[in-house]
């Protein structure tokens, strides 16, 4: 036993005692815990394996960012890969596991590749697995793969939910350490909006960590925040995300540190978003590693982590403890575990001298202090042995025996938010680390995100930058209070150790842990051309495991750096992307899930089709019926029988999803003979016409029928999938081309519900409904209007036809709906109405040729590829008239609309299927495709509408479509299979 | 050049891969080139390696205004397949796909080519209409591609939700089994060793900052590491492509907008294939590392700041979680953005600009990782010969004048 | 995610605004007396630039009305927003 819980002391709660499992085994830990210091405490440190060589691994760090302690959270479908250790707070049931190991943690097979592991450098694999070709696909990738990934993804849905959060504040404060939670005080004393989140349970940072505390200071600041009605303390809240003009992304964690006591109904997890007119960034520094052979052995650690473990866990990582430092902070840690009973051999400083008043203290204590040295090696296999000193420029190195390495390398500001946010970064040569320089946002950095890692400068930048943020966001006239006393030690010089000299040939040296790069595959990568740091990232995978580089990067640059011969501001820095660490993909999602992905759109008559069965379909965010099947039938037979009733009888449809659009004002039938290409300004009051408009580059854009209400009023329809699109187009054409023009649109889409009922027995079912209203070819001629009572209901009745039958489309108001179309199925019962879907109504219109948008066009298609002369006009013009008489618009032998009826009149073409003139050609050429095809009960046979090059030339012949494993004979018709001209079959 | 090999890699190992040479030199630009390609990236990087492979054009430098494959070639989410829509883009695509299928041995460089199939998923009766209009144009372009119904697609990526209860259920979807993803990275860099080896000089941190055009012809540039005098320049600055032309005097029909990708934490192997969904925006994959690579959709507006806004992510996360709900409890791990150079027809510009001498090879959308041997190789011949390449002659600048556009809007994985 | 100044309903979310590119663009008046490519170069070409933009945004969720905006391509920072017929302000340095 070597990792040990202290009697006393730390921020646990001895009295509720918790149990987990980690690895299959039992063990138990306290509440305030978390998962890394609780194994820690049961002293296993040994907690996973690495991504290449499968080395063993051990607690490293005490935060996020931990490199090596990833775990598998639970089981079933709430399992979580990649956990990282030591931010799980621990709770009681809580199961984990290692990731990456087989068949155990102990025994991992995969350690095996450590064997090959002189070929398995930086971007080995670039260079093999070539031969023979075919082995890539078969063997060499599947192989890889298997290698790969750390967790495992759970097997089934996530039964948790998520949601989202919008909120503006005055000043958002990330990172509640000494300078955040200052800096939160003196704004919201200023009287602004305080936002304050961390991602840690507690607010405090690192004076959770420390021996010497300013306890009191934290709980009265605590207290006077949590009773401020202007401030908003988020722990277990990380902002992840930094984005322009002070757009911040925060994420909450708010039940995953109860395990299986969570309550049912609250969200897991809550994403923030946050829009703050101020934003002070407290967020910390990371302590760097130390590079030399074996630094990577379980046992040695961070010295700030062994310090956060002692005193706010109350565990001690090991009993024999070497603290290896290039600053004086390493003293503290030593001065810690000697306070906390473990014997500290030495502290090897690579400085001639420690001249600092920890130094001091150390020694005063006895322990030995080696300066000038280094810690050139570590040893041990699962759990470190010894380790080996040696003096810098030569000189034999002595071994040490011990179970703990502390090492610090210098401190990393925490600058991820800081760019993220476009700010530039600067070299402090003094303090060796990036510090945030020129800043682009409405922001300030504060404490050792600053640079300033001593306390009282830390809590008197705090101060500052949060008396400033309010001052900036609206809240001056206020001054900050004085920060609190802080004896700070003196501190010497730290001195900047990239890589231990000496370490060579003794092993490997690691400086990315998760992703085991080394530093001898910096040097390749960098002795191969590798010598931007964004090559080298990618060549080598350093900084792009889980934790991305949050340890590593800085030493990684170094490395690079001096390999390259420049300077490390010259070699230059990778980019901080968000998210700071990983975000749960559900909580990006949120409630934006099941239905909720896009809105349902449904009509007032859709209660009805539900009851009566229908199968719908998703036009836009509509549900339309999509047809009506009766006693077992399949969709064909629904069909025919659908499109059938329409032809013989008589048949419904709800046509409530078309776009409708009001447009208003004296200009408005000049904006419509813009806008179509057809003309408006002639059509009188009452009548309907059909319309075409097209891009300005010639192509059909949308159609729908159009009425003139009144002098200066005209009532839209578009497609239903179009009516926003089509909306959208108006507006942009009125309000920055033709601002002039008094034309105003408003949608009116939801405020009628349309039924269209047509069939022969139409006008008898209109006759009843509206005793009132004229129904005679002369009174109430096809294309027109009238507006009337209908089943007692106030409407606009429009003869119009998309099926080439009688028909008429009543319009009432959306409420009257539901209403409407019962009256009428009740009036057509003693006709045999027959309700009919959207297929039906495709087929109909299709055995008239009338065209779809969006099915017969597809962005490339013209007016005239459609045949559709008739509707452009010739005299005025239009939108889209000009791109007509383009050399390729205006080519003869464009592809045009036409007719197919195939030889077998069974066979029923697949739509989207190529045609050919020639099938045994080589290469192929297609000259069209089928656009929509049917089987019609009308007809009695398959026919089909087509797009074919030069098609109207060939009206007559024969084409082909080679389908798998067969090709269709059709004959080339005129698009329009049952009569001539516009008008309907019937009546 | 040193080949590369198991052989090659045991040797090194022995002295501790000491000796390894450099990929590629890093020369000064020399006063004249025969010809000049400015970006270095896949595409300009392709371009010159066959510029000296296949035409003998040897005495020429690629420029590169940072580090070599660091635009939109380092930022993609690596999908490779042919499977358009017009026979003009099937027929480049997949000229490209072939040679992307040769690759790793032509460039003794492994470009891990994983042929994993893709899947362009229909969620309503007009994607299937699409899909299967598609399906029978690729075959008779000899592209592979079938026509999945939903529960084939089940079977060939078993954690896709077919359930018909989903707000937008899968109705089916295209295939194309030797479609599949690559590793974007060595594709730059496996060209870039080549070209080197084969002459070309590649001069990175050279950023041009003006032409030299004497009556209507390049005469030459000026770059912040002196003046190089060229009679060719060609033009393959994803990203920059505007900016460029503009200091030539072309104004382009390109808009250039912040495009997204995002990768998950890695994961051991859950997801067989590519899925891509036009009507939602998603597409994803799993690497070789076992992240999950999932691109989102466009940000609408101009850009140049490599960087979007979040709520296209996350309105591309909730899509992916519908179509993959196991996925809701991993976490994505990091984000970046590109820049993507779009024209309005969704297809690329290859070819002569109005200023003798000077070529583009750009536009390439959302899409242009997939393209990158083909269209370098095209570009190549149409730099050396002087006139287009048979399958980039469609792709001409002259289109937006005659209105013989290529719209594939349908076939983009993300709708414009 | 952008913080649009609407010139009509002060600053909100880019999430309510359709993006309409750049602004000022002349539709010839009469289109049938212009040339394929003075054409082509109307409904096509479009300036691209990596700095401060002219560009046309609409209220979409909001007034549904549309304004220009001055932003810079590369810092996303809005210089100006004025209305479809105010004059065009300078560009910042």
């Amino acid at each position: 036993m070597t990792g040990f819980r202290l009697a006393q002391g730390g921020r646990i709660d001895r009295s509720r005692p918790l149990s987990f499992t980690f690895a299959g085994r039992a063990y138990r830990g306290f509440a305030g815990d978390t998962l890394a210091s609780a194994l820690i405490a049961n002293d296993a440190l040994l907690v996973g394996r690495s991504f290449k060589y499968h080395r063993p691994r051990g607690i490293y760090a005490a935060g996020a960012e931990e490199p090596n302690a990833l775990m598998q959270l639970g089981v079933g479908e709430r399992t979580e890969p990649n956990a990282r250790a030591t931010q799980v707070e621990l709770y009681d049931g809580l199961t984990a596991n290692a990731v990456n190991a087989w068949p155990s943690l102990e025994w991992d097979l995969g350690a095996l590749t450590g064997l090959a592991s002189g070929l398995f450098v930086a971007g080995f694999y670039y260079k093999t697995f070539m031969w023979p070709p075919a082995f890539w696909n078969k063997v060499y990738e599947p192989a890889i793969r298997r290698m790969a990934g750390l967790g495992t993804a759970p097997r089934e849905a996530d039964p948790d939910l998520y949601d989202k959060v919008h909120v503006h504040a005055d000043v958002l404060v990330a990172g509640g350490g000494p300078a955040g939670l200052a800096a939160a005080l003196a704004a919201a004393q200023a009287g602004a909006d305080v936002l304050i989140a961390d991602e840690q349970a507690e607010l405090g940072g690192s004076l959770l960590s420390a021996r010497a505390t300013l306890d009191g200071w934290l709980r009265a600041t605590l207290e006077e925040l949590r009773g401020m009605p202007n401030v908003r303390l988020l722990p277990r809240t990380t902002v992840f995300g930094y984005y322009d003009q002070n757009y911040l992304c925060l994420l909450e964690r708010r039940t995953d540190h109860l395990g299986p006591a969570a309550p049912a109904g609250i969200s897991r997890q809550r994403l923030w978003h946050v829009r703050a007119r101020q934003v002070v960034l407290a967020t910390g520094a990371h302590e760097r590693p130390l590079v030399f052979a074996g630094n990577d052995r379980p046992g040695v650690m961070l010295a700030g982590a062994v310090s956060t473990y002692i005193n706010r866990y109350a565990v001690v990582p090991g009993k024999r403890a070497v603290v290896f430092t290039t600053n004086d902070g390493g003293y503290r840690t030593a001065l810690d575990l000697a306070a906390a009973g473990a014997q500290v051999l030495a502290v090897v400083d690579p400085r001639p001298e420690s001249a600092g008043d920890l130094p001091a203290q150390a020694h005063a204590q006895g322990i030995e202090i080696l300066n000038g040295h280094a810690v050139v090696a570590a040893s041990g296999g699962k759990r470190l042995d010894s380790v080996s000193v040696a003096k810098l420029g030569g000189g034999a190195a002595r071994g040490v025996v011990c179970d703990l390495l502390a090492v610090s390398g210098g401190w990393s500001p925490v600058v991820h938010l800081f760019s993220q946010s476009q700010g530039k970064l600067r070299w402090d040569e003094a303090k060796h680390c990036f510090v945030p320089g020129t800043v682009t946002q409405a922001q300030r950095s504060a404490g050792a995100a600053n640079g300033s890692f001593a306390l009282g400068a830390a809590l008197a930048e705090g101060f500052a930058a949060g008396a400033e943020a309010a001052k900036d966001a609206g809240f001056g006239g206020w001054r900050a209070p004085e920060p609190p006393e802080v004896d700070d030690p003196r501190e010497a010089p730290p001195l900047a150790l990239w890589q231990v000299p000496g370490a060579e040939g003794r092993g490997k040296a690691f400086v990315d842990f998760q992703n085991d790069v080394t530093a001898s595959d910096l040097k390749l990568a960098a002795r191969e051309g590798f010598e931007s740091v964004e090559h080298l990232k990618r060549y080598t995978t350093t900084g792009m495991a889980t934790d991305q580089g949050k340890t590593s990067n800085v030493n990684a640059l170094a490395i690079l750096s001096d390999a390259t011969g420049r300077s490390i501001p010259a070699t230059g820095t990778t980019t901080f992307r968000a998210p700071y660490t990983p975000v749960t993909y559900g909580a990006m999602a949120g409630r934006d899930r099941g239905d909720r992905l896009d809105p349902i759109r449904v009509t007032p008559i859709h209660p009805w089709h539900v009851a009566r069965g229908a199968v719908f379909e998703d036009v836009g965010q509509w549900k339309r019926p999509w047809y009506y099947p009766q006693g077992g039938e399949d969709m064909h037979a629904a069909v025919r029988r659908e499109a059938k009733a329409v032809r013989t009888s008589l048949g419904v449809l709800d046509a409530s999803t078309l776009g409708k659009i009001d447009v208003r004002g004296p200009d408005a039938a000049e904006f419509l003979d813009r806008i179509y290409t057809n003309g408006f300004r002639k059509l009188g009051t009452g009548r309907c016409r059909y319309g075409l408009m097209c891009r300005d580059d010639g192509m059909v854009f949308d159609d729908g029928v159009t009425t003139r209400l009144a002098d200066d009023h005209f009532f839209m329809t578009t497609t239903t999938g179009g009516a926003a699109r089509v909306l959208e187009w108006l507006e942009e054409w009125l309000q920055t081309e033709w601002p002039h023009m008094k034309v105003y649109l408003t949608s009116v889409t939801e405020q009628w519900a349309t039924v269209s009922f047509a069939g022969p027995r139409a006008g008898d079912v209109l006759r009843e409904l509206s005793p009132a209203l004229a129904v005679d070819e002369e009174s109430f001629p096809f294309l027109s209007m009238r507006e009337g009572v209908v089943a007692g209901l106030p409407a606009r009745i429009f003869r119009i036809s998309f099926t080439g039958e009688a028909s008429y489309e009543v319009n009432v108001p959306s409420h009257h709906g539901l209403a409407l179309w019962q009256a009428v199925m009740a009036a057509g019962e003693k006709h045999g109405i027959t309700p009919y879907g959207t297929e039906a109504m495709h087929v109909l219109r299709a055995e008239k040729g009338f065209i779809i948008v969006g099915q017969e066009t597809d962005g490339t298609v013209t007016p005239l590829d459609l045949g559709m002369d008739w509707i452009v006009s010739k005299q005025k013009d239009f939108l889209g008239k000009r791109s007509f008489a383009r050399p390729d618009t205006s080519r003869a032998d464009r592809k045009q609309l036409v007719g197919l009826l195939p030889a077998d009149p069974a066979e029923v073409l697949p739509e989207g299927a190529q045609l050919v003139w020639d099938a045994a050609e080589s290469p192929i050429r297609m000259v069209g495709h089928v656009t929509s095809s049917y089987w019609s009960p009308n007809l009695g046979r398959g026919f089909a509408l087509a797009l074919v090059k030069g098609g109207r030339d060939h009206h007559g012949k024969t084409i082909l479509a080679p389908l798998a494993g067969k090709t269709v004979e059709a004959r080339i018709v005129a698009p329009n299979f049952l009569d001539e001209g516009g008008k309907p079959l019937h009546g | 050049m040193q080949r590369f090999s198991i052989v090659s890699l045991a040797r090194n190992a022995l002295t501790g891969h000491k000796d390894w040479p450099r990929y590629w030199r890093s020369p000064k630009p020399k006063a004249e080139y025969d010809a000049v390609i400015v970006g270095g990236g896949g595409h300009g990087l392709a371009t010159a390696y066959y510029l000296a492979k296949e035409h003998g054009v040897t005495n020429i430098a690629v420029l590169e205004k940072g580090w070599l494959g660091g635009g939109n070639t380092g930022r993609n989410t690596t999908i490779v397949r042919s499977n358009y829509l017009w026979d003009e883009s099937a027929h480049l695509y997949e000229h490209s796909l072939k040679l992307f299928e040769g690759l790793s041995q032509e460039l003794n460089y492994n470009v891990m080519l994983s042929q994993r199939g893709v899947l362009n998923l229909a969620h309503n009766l007009g994607d299937v209409r699409e899909g299967i209009r598609r399906v029978n144009a690729n075959r008779l372009n000899g592209v592979d591609a079938e026509w999945l119904g939903p529960a084939q697609v089940q079977e060939f990526c078993p954690i896709v939700s077919i359930s018909p209860s989903m707000r937008y259920p899968v109705m089916g979807a295209t295939l194309q089994r030797r479609a599949g993803v690559a590793r974007h990275d060595a594709v730059a860099w496996g060209f870039a060793r080549g070209a080197d080896a084969l002459g070309v000089d590649i001069i990175q941190n050279c950023e041009v900052t003006g032409f030299d055009i004497r009556e209507g012809r390049v005469r030459g540039l000026r770059t912040n590491q002196g003046d190089i005098a060229t009679g060719k320049v060609g033009i393959v600055a994803a990203g920059h492509n505007s900016v460029l032309c503009e200091m030539a005097g072309v104004r382009l029909p390109i808009q250039s907008h912040p495009l997204q990708a995002l990768v998950s934490e890695p994961i051991k192997p859950v997801h067989p294939c590519v899925v891509m969904s036009n009507a939602v925006h998603v597409y994803v994959s799993q690497s070789d590392k076992g992240e999950l690579v999932m691109g989102a959709g466009i940000d609408s507006f101009n850009s140049y700041a490599q960087r979007g806004s979040f709520p296209v992510i996350e309105h591309q996360m909730a899509a992916v979680l519908e179509l993959f709900p196991i996925f809701s409890r991993l976490r994505m791990l990091r984000t970046w953005g590109g820049i993507v150079d779009v024209c309005p027809d969704a297809s690329p510009i290859i070819g002569r600009l109005p200023v003798e001498g000077l070529y583009l090879n750009g536009g390439w959308g959302t899409g242009g990782f997939k393209a990158t041997p083909g269209s370098g190789h095209v570009f190549a011949h149409t730099i050396a010969r002087e006139a287009p390449h048979p399958l980039a002659a469609p792709f001409a600048f002259e289109r937006f004048t005659s209105g013989a556009l290529i719209d594939e809007h349908g076939a983009a994985a993300v709708a414009h | 995610m952008l913080l649009i100044p609407c010139p009509w309903c002060g600053e909100r979310d880019e999430t309510e605004f359709r993006y309409g590119g750049q602004a000022h663009l002349a539709r010839p008046l009469d289109p049938h007396a212009t040339g394929d490519a003075e054409w082509a170069e109307y409904l096509f070409m479009r300036d691209n630039p990596k700095g401060w933009f002219r560009e046309r945004w609409n209220h979409a969720a909001g007034c549904r009305r549309w304004f220009n905006m001055v932003r810079h391509t590369v810092t996303h920072e809005i210089a100006a927003v004025y209305k479809p017929d105010d004059p065009k302000p300078e560009l910042p340095e």
